[in-house]
């Protein structure tokens, strides 16, 4: 309850003050007051606006309190921005527009004058709720770089006076496709943990989910945001069925395909339908196209891959890379052969970001595998070890390992 | 005639740590140095900028408005004119720098002003 509503509490607070490291403080401090009174005193009726309003309240009482200390300095420590002024006569709650300031702080956090490698780490700490260790941990930046990197954008949008609200129609198409991409990161970094031994941080997928349902339904003609809470959606439907009891990743051909969430998979085709019917195709799209293949078929054999071939085929045109095109190779393998597939994934294995990207070298093992290429299979799978891959994957490369030499 | 002094300071920013002597002392040294220029009728407006990290470099290249995340980083470009604009937010701000001749022919820093309700 307290973390889905962190988002809303912090750009309210960060709308109202003018400052979102302050902002942050305060709603930590409110949350800090609940986790002491809800379980004595019971959860209050609106538990989302009982949190804004005493993080409200906690940070103008601050800056009235540190404004009084400065007394006659006052304007010397405007004039030095540290302080700003505390506001005399704040708009009453408006519960209703919370989903507003909210999507607004989002836009905030990925606005293109900050750099694009900032957004994601801003937004999982100001809009998710993320701690700056855990964000850096997630990130893989060192904690003291990220809290400097943290520290300089917040101060940037508040020195540069950043809007924290939705754009308006004519600046949406140069703003959205920076928010999705965040977005589908924040939700990637829930989906797949970038390091440790946990594979699946739900919360993240749930704050993504929930964030991309609420742009939709405030931009319902812009067929890219319904296509990523349609990929969003089909995607997390197989979240049960991805890891085993152990914790080690289930590759998609051997899921217990009973695990998956239905209704979330009927929810997905549904907004993808409606976004396509928008004719304006784009990246999003067709990746929930393709999620909506694997999610309709009733096994991996079943599935239709000279359909989602095509759609990679498709989608390497707006998104010309090599991780794009070595899914297509998959597909290709799967619909016509491992050999096929193979002379793809080989010449996109050479490219020098792929080169130490464990995902292509476990697809290039396993098509090895299937051609009976037993010494180049187990040279492949040696090979992922050397690239420092995650705990689960390390189980499943030595338990092809133990196959193959078996 | 007017003129515009671009006054330099290693960040770009307040030249002193803020709540530090040295801020206060450059604060109350600004401010008596202004407001002589005033007296006497010459002061136009004037004003420290927020620190350079915060700017945003703006280009317009083949119609497209690029930003920067920070001040432009190429050395041999230096000031060579303002615009001072009143606007709401950064937004409206970096529409009106896009329409300047000098977004495409070389870059523009965008930096937010400090009120100090000094000057006019």
């Amino acid at each position: 309850m307290l973390r889905s509503s962190w988002g809303a509490a912090v750009a309210h607070v960060a709308r109202v003050v003018g400052d979102l490291g302050l902002a942050e403080d305060a709603v930590q401090e409110a949350c800090a007051v609940a986790v002491e009174r809800w379980p004595r005193d019971g959860v209050p009726a609106d538990p989302r606006a009982w949190l804004v309003g005493t993080a409200r309240h906690k940070a103008i009482d601050r800056l009235r309190r540190e404004s009084r200390r400065a007394g006659k300095e006052e304007a010397a420590a405007r004039w030095t921005g540290t302080i700003p002024a505390p506001p005399d006569d704040p708009a009453p709650l408006d519960p209703a527009g919370l989903d507003d300031e909210e999507l607004g702080l989002v836009f905030g956090c990925c606005h293109p004058a900050l750099a694009p490698e900032v957004r994601v780490a801003l937004a999982l700490r100001s809009v998710c709720g993320l701690t700056t260790a855990e964000v850096a941990a997630r990130l893989l930046v060192a904690e003291p770089a990220m809290a400097k990197r943290l520290t300089r954008a917040r101060a940037k949008l508040r020195d540069a006076a950043v809007p924290l609200r939705l754009p308006g129609p004519d600046d949406l198409p140069d703003r959205l496709p920076s928010v999705l991409r965040v977005l589908y990161l924040v939700f990637t970094e829930g989906h797949h943990a970038s390091s440790g031994d946990a594979l699946v941080r739900p919360e993240l997928c749930d704050d993504a989910i929930r964030l991309t349902r609420s742009l939709v339904r405030r931009l319902p003609g812009e067929p890219e945001a319904g296509g990523l809470l349609a990929l969003l959606l089909l995607t997390d439907a197989r979240r049960a069925a991805r890891t085993d009891a152990a914790g080690d990743v289930v590759l998609l051909e051997d899921q217990d395909r009973r695990l998956w969430d239905r209704d979330e998979i009927a929810e997905g085709d549904a907004v993808l339908e409606r976004a396509l019917r928008a004719n304006r195709p784009g990246s999003y799209q067709l990746q929930a196209a393709i999620a909506s293949c694997h999610a309709d078929a009733g096994s991996a054999a079943d599935t239709d891959w000279r359909q989602i071939a095509l759609l990679y085929g498709e989608l390497v045109r707006y998104e010309p890379t090599p991780v794009v095109e070595a899914n297509r190779a998959v597909a290709v393998a799967m619909s016509e052969g491992p050999a096929a597939g193979l002379v793809i994934l080989d010449a996109v294995a050479l490219h020098p970001r792929l080169a130490g990207w464990v995902p292509v070298h476990l697809a290039r093992a396993d098509l090895l595998a299937r051609l009976d290429r037993t010494a180049d299979a187990v040279a492949a799978y040696e090979h992922a070890l050397t690239l420092g891959p995650s705990a689960p994957e390390r189980r499943l490369i030595a338990r092809r390992l133990g196959e193959l030499r078996g | 005639m007017r003129y515009l002094f671009l006054l330099n300071s290693p960040g770009g920013g307040p030249a002193a740590e803020p709540g530090t002597p040295e801020s206060e002392r450059l604060f109350r040294e600004w401010g008596e140095a202004t407001a002589l220029m005033a007296d006497a009728g010459v002061l136009i407006d004037c004003a420290p900028l927020t620190p350079a990290a915060s700017a945003t470099t703006l280009r317009v290249r083949d119609g497209e408005v690029l930003l920067t995340d920070g001040p432009s980083a190429e050395l041999k470009e230096w000031v060579g004119g303002y615009t001072l604009v009143e606007c709401d937010d950064l937004d409206q701000a970096l529409k009106w720098a896009s329409t300047l001749p000098a977004a495409r022919d070389s870059s523009i820093e965008v930096r937010a002003v400090i009120d100090t309700g000094r000057g006019r």
